[in-house]
């Protein structure tokens, strides 16, 4: 009996010892990753060691409010990419998605063009995680509530 | 837990349960989901795409939480040798792994329309591809250590917690990591969903768990049933060659 409580207690301890060095392990590389694994770079990224020119790479950030405008030819959008730190101005020929628009996130791919212009030839929206009901968009926290309240 | 080592018991217990879970969980989901597709309102953004998350988002935990299941009774099994670990882990390995497809198949129709692609290789989307690999090859390890016999779950047990490092990361890589894909957006005690969106979402987690409990208890039914069977015909073949 003793025996078999000592054999029950050496496993449970050689397990746990396994787990921490494999967490560890995993901490670590995520660690390592953290660059390499995200999937876009920021403005402020871009702006403090810019990619060399031709280079692909994705910029990830807010389209900035009032920035959009469509150019003479009727197809490219620029528009700027900003986050609280850094912006970055950004051309784009072709269709966007239908999520993309002023205010909202963007992922660009493309390349730093030699004006310091960012040339993306594909636009991904990226949303937030806020999920509202369309009924409900113009109304403030409380408004929505009280809504809630009365069809309930 | 130990109470419910004895295989009779736990049998008496499975099969009083599997049919409610199913029928249970099969009415609850056809219910929400109809709620879903005739009355769900629509998002701000996203419009009526939105409703994919009442079947997206439960099948993503419920994958994640299938392997917390597997490492969980793969520590059970390497520790105190249940005899029910071994049983249990292998029959939410399949469903696991459906629900896994489920989740990476509803989230590439998702992304289209809401992001403009099927499928990008950021954090996310990667690590939960890495885990219906890791299901996948958990079902062939299973499967290959229980023909080889008794002695060799020790095996896909040790694969189980080892696979287990992917969970947590799953679940940060949208937080460590920029990433297409949102942060959670329910959190320890505060929501970013809407109420509609928030309780339809509840009530179809609801509906996939009882579904997800009653297919592992059917499958860990079948599987002790598969066991007992064969330990039958090997003493049947043992008393014909005494003969």
């Amino acid at each position: 009996m003793n025996g078999a409580i000592k054999a029950k207690h050496q496993r449970l301890v050689l397990v746990i010892v396994a787990l921490v060095a494999l967490i560890g392990a995993g901490l670590l590389a995520a660690w390592a990753l953290r660059n390499q694994a995200s999937y876009f770079y920021l403005p402020a990224q871009i702006a403090s060691a810019p990619p060399e020119p031709g280079r692909a790479v994705r910029l990830g950030g807010m389209v900035e409010a009032g920035s959009l405008k469509k150019e003479a030819d009727g197809i490219t959008l620029s528009f700027v990419v900003g986050d609280d730190k850094a912006r970055v101005p950004v051309r784009f020929a072709g269709i966007a998605p239908d999520l993309f628009k002023e205010g909202s996130g963007v992922v660009a791919e493309g390349r730093m063009g030699p004006d310091g212009t960012f040339v993306a030839d594909n636009l991904l929206a990226k949303h937030d995680e806020k999920y509202v009901p369309r009924e409900m968009k113009d109304m403030t926290e409380a408004q929505a509530r009280q809504t809630v309240e009365e069809t309930r | 837990m130990h109470g419910y080592a004895n295989p009779a018991r736990f049998l008496r217990l499975a099969k009083l349960l599997t049919a409610p879970l199913l029928i249970g969980g099969g009415l609850l989901a056809v219910a929400v989901l109809a709620w879903a597709l005739a009355a769900a309102p629509a998002e701000r953004l996203q419009g009526d795409s939105v409703k994919i998350l009442f079947v997206h988002v439960p099948t993503a935990w419920l994958a994640m939480g299938g392997w917390s299941a597997i490492a969980i009774a793969s520590l059970s099994e390497l520790v105190w040798r249940h005899p029910l670990a071994g049983v249990a882990a292998r029959a939410v390995a399949l469903p696991g792994a459906v629900f896994a497809a489920l989740c990476l198949a509803t989230g590439s129709l998702w992304g289209r329309p809401a992001w403009g692609t099927w499928w990008v290789w950021d954090g996310r989307l990667t690590s939960m591809l890495v885990l219906l690999f890791l299901y996948l090859a958990y079902i062939a390890l299973a499967d290959a250590a229980t023909r080889d016999g008794q002695g060799q779950s020790r095996i896909p047990a040790i694969f189980g917690l080892v696979g287990a490092v992917n969970i947590p990361i799953i679940h940060y890589s949208v937080l460590w990591w920029n990433s297409l894909h949102q942060p959670p957006s329910i959190t320890a005690g505060k929501s970013e969903m809407a109420a509609p969106f928030l309780i339809g979402l509840m009530a179809s987690t609801l509906a996939f768990s009882l579904l997800f409990g009653g297919v592992v208890l059917a499958r860990m039914r079948a599987i002790l049933a598969d066991t007992q069977a064969e330990a039958r015909l090997r003493r049947r073949a043992m008393n014909a060659a005494d003969v």
